[in-house]
């Protein structure tokens, strides 16, 4: 691997920013996708990594579609595009969604069942520490979702009371809160070290 | 382990959710879902929308609970709605209902001419009106997590939302110079601005607002949710704009993406075509004074 890594940032709606911020300050390139072609173009996928940020799910789930980003996206991340999915992220990124909004889809490429909004509406947002196998962690949920069901092949990274809140596939992550918010920057690390890992 | 709700990080991070996103007015739970149906981030639940709220006269204030709950029950996006300014009871029930977000706004008949709302006292966040930076700081500081251009509502007019937000944008950038160049001058701004002078620094050295700034008041087509993003907003508020058209869902959906796409022409012009018609609307110049809702808050 030379140079930087590549990280597309789907952004048409959301929590976008912060996410940004912190990848630029990591060394990462990157690269805003609000198309399809942003994402592929006549010589193959352009990033290295592709990060899905919090936001309103079933608003983004439409934009995908809306601008022909969803079929591109999810067959790239199939192939072996590393993905990081944060909160409506997660929810995007899972194989079954409970509570679906009506008409919403996910791309089914993490083999869990997520239930959206699952730890209350905004009053019950919290910034909480949890223990990860990643190490111990700060971070913010908001609305969040949890994990209900984790299929075989997916590790679980982190859980929130009895809760299944951060989950691994391969080179996919799934988390159910906010590290963009509170600094925490372990897992956008990891999406940039497994860049490296498959280049090599 | 130590575990903090109602922060000013969890309240300002709901916002940040929100951004690039469109919030629509609903008055009924059919509403909601066809607002949801098209893309909106959060529906702001209300029992008449400004255009009649101007029309009727009358003293505007919260809606009925069993509204809010019902619209809460109907979707699953969030759910913000409004209380009256300084009517800090009404935002105590809207919290009990577990509203995601509360509106202290001049849209509806203020509860008290002197004070806003002390927002910090509260784990529900709020968003609040604004027609200039001076005006944005003084909500901020007393708590508020999400500012919004006040516009001139329920006009379908988009002349005042657009000072606005060029006001507080040109505002923002002149704190910003005058960090390089003079800081020692900041004291005075704050003065000028009325507003806290810590805020001021915070805004000078950032050159942005602490909190995400959305746009409100007249933004009635895919054009004016793309002119309020290029001007600098975060994302808009659609009052009676969609359900006084002729064709909500359609054009609920068509400000959806044009917002998200606000920079690309091809986009806006494709989002613009076969609308039906647009709200009427008047004039925000053939508004005598006091009907300027605008002007309400301090």
């Amino acid at each position: 691997m030379t140079g930087s890594p590549t990280v597309g940032l789907v952004a048409l709606q959301g929590g976008v920013r912060e996410h940004r911020l912190m990848l630029e300050g990591l060394g990462a390139r990157v690269v805003p996708l609000r198309s399809g072609d942003d994402l592929v173009g006549p010589d193959g996928v352009r990033v290295d990594a592709v990060l899905l940020p919090g936001g309103e799910s079933s608003t983004i789930d439409k934009l995908l579609r809306m601008f022909d980003l969803f079929e591109p996206l999810r067959a790239s991340i199939a192939a072996g595009l590393p993905a990081l999915g944060t909160c409506a992220g997660l929810v995007l990124l899972a194989a079954d969604v409970d509570d679906r909004a009506p008409g919403q889809r996910s791309l089914g490429l993490l083999d869990v069942t997520v239930r959206r909004n699952a730890l209350g509406s905004q009053v019950d947002s919290a910034e909480t520490e949890l223990a990860s196998t990643l190490g111990p962690l700060r971070v913010a949920f908001i609305r969040a979702p949890i994990v209900t069901r984790v299929g075989p092949g997916v590790d679980v990274l982190a859980r929130r009371n009895e809760h299944v809140v951060a989950v691994r596939q391969g080179t996919i992550t799934g988390i159910a809160f906010h590290p963009e918010l509170t600094g925490e920057t372990v897992f956008h690390r990891r999406l940039l070290e497994s860049v490296h890992c498959n280049s090599v | 382990m130590t575990t903090v709700i109602g922060s000013p990080l969890v309240k300002r991070g709901l916002a940040d959710m929100l951004n690039g996103g469109v919030i629509m007015d609903v008055v009924t739970p059919e509403q909601a879902r066809i607002a949801e149906d098209a893309g909106a981030v959060a529906v702001m639940a209300l029992e008449r929308v400004p255009a009649d709220i101007r029309a009727q006269g009358g003293v505007a204030r919260m809606s009925d609970p069993d509204l809010i709950a019902a619209i809460i029950d109907t979707v699953s996006i969030p759910v913000m709605a409004k209380a009256r300014i300084g009517h800090f009871v009404e935002a105590q029930v809207l919290e009990h209902l577990k509203v995601d977000y509360i509106d202290e706004s001049e849209v509806l008949s203020p509860a008290d001419y002197t004070h806003h709302i002390d927002k910090h006292s509260f784990t529900v966040p709020f968003v609040c009106g604004a027609t200039n930076l001076g005006e944005a700081l003084r909500r901020i500081a007393e708590g508020a997590a999400m500012i919004r251009s006040k516009g001139e509502a329920g006009t379908g007019d988009v002349s005042e939302a657009t000072k606005h937000i060029r006001t507080i944008r040109r505002q923002i950038a002149e704190l910003s110079a005058l960090a390089k160049s003079a800081p020692d001058e900041l004291y005075v701004a704050a003065k000028e601005l009325q507003a806290p002078l810590d805020l001021v620094r915070e805004v000078a050295h950032a050159g942005a607002l602490p909190v995400v700034l959305f746009t409100a008041g007249g933004v009635a087509t895919p054009a004016d949710a793309a002119l309020m993003m290029q001007l600098g907003a975060d994302g808009v508020f659609v009052g009676s704009g969609i359900f006084k058209s002729g064709d909500p869902a359609a054009r609920a959906a068509a400000i959806v993406k044009a917002t998200a796409r606000f920079d690309e022409p091809a986009v806006i012009a494709e989002a613009s075509r076969g609308l039906g018609e647009a709200m009427v609307g008047i004039s925000v110049a053939d508004l005598p004074a006091p009907h300027r809702l605008a002007e309400r808050g301090w």
